[in-house]
């Protein structure tokens, strides 16, 4: 093994984006909660879109949850997808697969591997998703009342509505411009077309949230392929090259900070150059935090948002974030942007995030 | 390119089977101060936590890391969680070099704690599955099986098992932190402990016990600056492989055989048994210890036994196998891994203090994890690497 | 052959009441609130915080200064939760808030009794309802409801107190319990319900992978070195040998089975992988490696679809198989 003296980074180790392939968004799916069902077809599509095969990889990693599966170690039986003989090198993170993204791309940067397979899965139909996700919060003091996500979402929604950072009708026009958009997504679970006064005739289901507000329960998997930007150009032709990717977490203290705004994107889109993105894919299962991740990242109205629907038209967890990925990256390699930037999200009333900007390699 | 990254400093808490004293956080903390002080660094200097530990369920919390922002110094900065089952330490603490191996942060905390005692790790390990039937028997009656494997193919004597725990114990007894610490434990004692899931024996099974490590990782230019030593990383590596396949060798799983030559070949390492000083390996159930020598490279595949029947895994043999005690002496399950890391860079940083291995140059630290399925090594110097 | 019937599935719930310690600055908030006293923390920037934090969110430093605080305050943020979950404080549509009560610069997440949306607003004042026998965890307060609300407003249902840590009397609270509840829906892959069927049947089918065309019984998720669904059916005979094995000999929490017994992986003729089952009908210590087995099942009419159809394994008698012959097996 031979170190660099200078510490500088070398431009072909970067990583790019080379290939995305995602499940059917549904709302449940036949297969089991290790997610191999989804994963084996997934995978071989990505194989056959990069032609690359398991030998070509070098690095493996995943995002996936014990507590959506009701098992625990259930990412183990996952492994049995990849066919994992001869063993590989490979990891895990107990997030959304965004974040194993994010290890995968560190991980070509120190120059040990030059391609990397990341993929995410997960099947929230099993349990009762918004009660699982209490489990997220502080366990003396807050999940022993076990605050469902949509509640805590819509604590937030309030805030921002009463406080005049965001209208009602701010609200349906995310709703409705992701529905209409999904129909263009043969995976999406949701999609149609609604006025924004269709939409704000519909009655709260958790007030002050309507059913349009909140993403659906999804099954679902994703994979992206990474590779470093010398090889990626000899695996597809227009490559995302990934410019900068960076993610930060705020206190969980959710009565401590503010929540109208995110704090973590703000941070993580100031250390990257957010500017002049064409599309960006959001991660913001509630669509009041759209509004709040548009304001953080200071995306300008001549930006288009989540073209694929975004997690409003289909939310599978943990794979979520690394689809957000995926999609953005998709543009950029079909040639419809030429920069683009994703987020993902964690925890509740977006406690956690992460951002990613992609641009066509030259 | 690959830059060079030390470990500065570790810490960890002082490991029983039930720490009724402190919360979750308290446990993590009482790890990451003493590591802090260890590597002289404030919370001004960590530019991002990387944390690990075993299942949620253990502990009944959803990704901990969420609810442990503020009490990790997290917040505003990145923070990631590794999940690979036993191995998690290991891995987690080579996640945490790579990023300042790629030269994306400085400085890295990382942190892997267990605190089982709040639930039960048994039940954890063993929760029924519809359709399944249940003869899981925890951890001992998964692995129990495989170690009468290896007695079967390599012919070692009943005893080696019984000298590796006595041997463990015993160096327990010189690790302050431990959780337990037998000064006088002989090999008769332990072969007259009752016996749990033939062959293992209870004083051949590791505790269950609740523990906290942490590591402060820097680059090369915090590592030349730290007064007293770093433990240089000379190389990593981590390998899987599923759990059941047609030919698997459970014994001397072929993911362990891999990670070990990957290692010893990006460390420069020709002969380990002669250039490794010192060795932290993940010995749960003591026969682990001769199985391990061989998956790893140490000694031919059939002979481990023969250099800890002859005491060279003592103290003061020739390869130190686990002289802080191992994880037959401590296991919070998440951590272990960590444990075993650190420990080696303890070696080397020559702060082992009445465990430390006399001159101890190169030390190895080890980590595995599901069914012998997950691996995560690394190799440690006090000098930097080529 | 294919089935057609939809993947077998049942519920599978997991349940542990997890005992927490909870160290000093946690230890406090909970001994006040079995004293029915509500006390915050001071953090760096000088906000109290209910309830308390151990670690200050800005600096990271261990905080302990203690202030108490009101019974009363003010609604920040409200949402309506129509249909409650198990666990919740309230068990009929009620409202969830974030509470900053007198004397906190922090809001507190807790549940307020209100029988519909219309009947709460923020800046509305609320106060404390204490559960009748306090414990020392954060469900001591039941729920808060309008301040002006009357004393005697009958309670409405709530979710069932959680279990008192031990403790003896006059001492402070170290310890709270909370017991967790989920359940799932857990379904088996299509192989596996194929493979669990035949069982009810009293078959053993195994699958053979198309690329490697080992047998695997019972079925992984796909074949696990190739990838790949396995998707061909081979019957097995129920007879095989150990290849190995070990003794359990000790009781633990969530076993079914009486110690002393044999766990052995079996190897039945035909297939590529062992599974673990038990073994009986003899001594455990006259059991060996690559002795011979059959299974013994169970009558008829108490099968299912699992393999608890087989009882256990029992010696067949015969010869044992040469080490050789399962060597490639360990």
């Amino acid at each position: 093994m031979s170190y660099s003296e200078t510490g500088s980074r070398g431009g072909a180790t970067r990583p790019a984006v080379v290939g995305f392939a995602q499940s059917d968004c549904v709302r449940r799916t036949q297969g089991t909660t290790n997610g191999v069902e989804m994963l084996v077809p997934t995978l071989a599509e990505a194989f056959e879109q990069t032609g690359l095969s398991k030998s070509d990889i070098g690095f493996w990693c995943s995002g996936s949850s014990d507590y959506l599966a009701g098992r625990a170690f259930s990412f183990i039986s996952a492994v049995d997808a990849i066919g994992a003989f001869p063993p590989i090198n490979e990891s895990h993170v107990e997030m959304d697969a965004a974040w194993a993204l994010y290890e995968a791309w560190v991980k070509i940067r120190t120059g040990e591997v030059d391609t990397a397979l990341v993929y995410g899965f997960g099947k929230s139909s099993a349990g009762t998703l918004r009660r699982v996700l209490s489990l997220q919060t502080d366990p003396y003091t807050v999940a022993p009342l076990w605050p469902d996500s949509i509640s805590i979402a819509a604590l937030q929604a309030r805030l921002g509505l009463e406080s005049g950072r965001w209208s009602e009708k701010d609200m349906a026009e995310v709703a409705a411009r992701s529905l209409a958009d999904a129909r263009d997504n043969p995976q999406a679970q949701r999609s149609g077309e609604a006025s924004v006064a269709d939409l704000l005739d519909a009655p709260l289901t958790a007030d002050p949230l309507r059913a349009h507000d909140i993403a659906p329960i999804t099954d679902g998997a994703s994979v992206v392929i990474l590779a470093a930007a010398d090889r990626a150009r000899d695996i597809v032709s227009r490559p995302a090259l990934i410019t900068g990717i960076e993610h930060r977490v705020d206190s969980p203290v959710l009565g401590a900070r503010d929540l109208t705004r995110s704090p973590s994107t703000e941070m993580a889109g100031a250390s990257l150059d957010v500017g002049d993105v064409d599309v960006a894919e959001l991660h913001a299962p509630f669509t009041h935090q759209e509004l709040i991740l548009r304001d953080a990242l200071g995306l300008g109205d001549g930006v288009r948002i989540s073209p694929s629907g975004g997690v409003l038209a289909g939310n599978p967890m943990f794979s979520a974030g690394l689809a957000r990925i995926g999609e953005a990256a998709r543009r950029v390699m079909a040639g419809d942007a030429d920069r683009a930037l994703a987020h993902a999200t964690s925890g509740p009333a977006l406690q956690q995030n992460l951002v990613a900007v992609m641009e066509a390699q030259s | 390119m690959k830059q060079r990254a030390a470990v500065l400093g570790t810490g960890q808490t002082h490991h029983a089977a039930k720490r009724t004293d402190v919360s979750m956080a308290g446990l993590l903390r009482e790890a990451i101060d003493r590591a802090m002080t260890d590597a002289r660094v404030g919370w001004d200097d960590i530019d991002a936590v990387v944390i690990g530990k075993a299942p949620d369920l253990f502990e009944g919390v959803m990704m901990p890391e969420l609810y442990l922002a503020d009490a990790l110094g997290a917040t505003g900065k990145p923070l990631l969680r590794v999940h690979t089952a036993g191995s998690v330490g290991g891995s987690t603490s080579i996640v945490a070099a790579s990023l300042v191996q790629s030269g994306e942060h400085r400085r890295v905390l990382t942190v892997a704690y267990e605190k089982q005692s709040e639930s039960n790790a048994m039940w954890a390990l063993s929760i029924p599955i519809p359709f399944n039937m249940p003869v899981g028997a925890g951890a001992g009656g998964y692995f129990a099986p495989h170690v009468r494997s290896y007695i079967r193919r390599s012919g070692a004597p009943e005893a080696v098992g019984a000298m590796v725990a006595a041997k463990d114990r015993r160096n327990g007894s010189l690790n302050p932190y431990a959780h337990l610490q037998q000064a006088d434990l002989t090999v008769e004692q332990v072969q007259a402990s009752q016996m749990l899931w033939d062959p293992i024996r209870y004083d051949e099974t590791c505790p269950s016990s609740d523990g906290a490590c942490a590591m402060v990782i820097g680059d090369e230019a915090s590592g030349d600056a730290a007064a007293d030593g770093v433990a240089w990383i000379h190389a990593t590596s981590m390998r899987t492989e599923p759990t059941t396949f047609a030919g698997r060798d459970q014994v001397n799983p072929q993911a362990g055989r891999d990670a070990a030559t990957q290692l010893w070949h990006d460390a420069g390492i020709t002969d380990p048994l002669s250039e490794v000083d010192a060795a932290e390996i993940y010995v749960p159930f003591s026969w682990f210890e001769p199985m391990w020598l061989e998956n790893l490279g140490f000694m031919p595949e059939g002979e481990g036994w023969k250099l800890t029947e002859s005491g060279e895994t003592a103290l003061d043999g020739q390869l130190p196998v686990n002289p802080s005690g191992g994880v037959l002496c401590t296991n919070p399950i998440g951590a272990s891994g960590m444990l075993r890391m650190s420990e080696a860079a303890k070696q080397v940083m020559g702060k082992a203090g009445d465990y430390q291995v006399d001159g101890a140059r190169k030390a190895v630290g080890h980590a595995y994890g599901g069914g012998s399925q997950y691996f995560a090594l690394w190799l440690v110097g006090a000098e930097k690497p080529e | 052959m294919t089935t057609e019937a939809p993947p077998l599935s049942e519920p599978l719930e997991i349940h542990f009441d997890y005992t927490r310690s909870l160290g000093p600055v946690l230890g406090r908030f909970m001994t006040g609130l079995a004293q029915r006293r509500i006390e915050g923390v001071t953090g760096s920037d000088g906000r109290v915080h209910v309830p308390p934090v151990e670690y200050d969110p800005v600096t990271a430093a261990p905080l302990s200064e203690f202030v108490e605080v009101d019974q009363e305050g003010t609604v920040l943020t409200w949402s309506w939760c129509a249909e409650p979950v198990a666990g919740q404080p309230i068990q009929r549509p009620f409202a969830w808030a974030l509470i900053r009560l007198d004397g906190a610069d922090t809001a507190l997440l807790h549940a307020v009794d209100v029988e519909a949306p219309d009947a709460i607003h923020t800046g509305m004042r609320v106060r404390v309802r204490w559960t009748d026998e306090p414990v020392g965890h954060i469900r001591d307060i039941a729920y808060f409801v309008p301040a002006d609300a009357p004393d005697d407003q009958p309670p409405p249902p709530t979710s069932p107190a959680p279990p008192a840590a031990e403790r003896a009397d006059g001492t402070s609270v170290d310890t709270m319990i909370t017991p967790i509840k989920l359940g799932y829906d857990h379904t088996v892959s299509p192989e596996e319900s194929r493979y669990l069927r035949a069982l009810g049947e009293g078959k053993l089918i195994g699958q053979r992978c198309p690329k490697c065309e080992k047998v695997y019984l019972p079925p992984r998720g796909a074949c696990p070195t190739d990838g790949v669904p396995t998707t061909t059916e081979v019957e097995l005979p129920d007879t095989g040998i150990v290849t190995t094995f070990c003794i359990v000999n000790v009781p633990f929490l969530g076993q079914q089975i009486t110690p002393p017994y044999v766990v052995a992986y079996i190897l039945l003729d035909g297939a590529d992988i062992a599974f673990l089952h038990l073994v009986r009908g003899c001594e455990a210590d006259e059991v060996r490696m690559g002795m011979r087995v059959r299974a013994q099942w169970r009558p008829r009419e108490e099968w299912e679809t699992s393999m608890r159809n087989i009882a256990h394994f029992e010696p067949s008698g015969e010869a044992d198989a040469p080490y050789e012959s399962y060597a490639h097996h360990l």
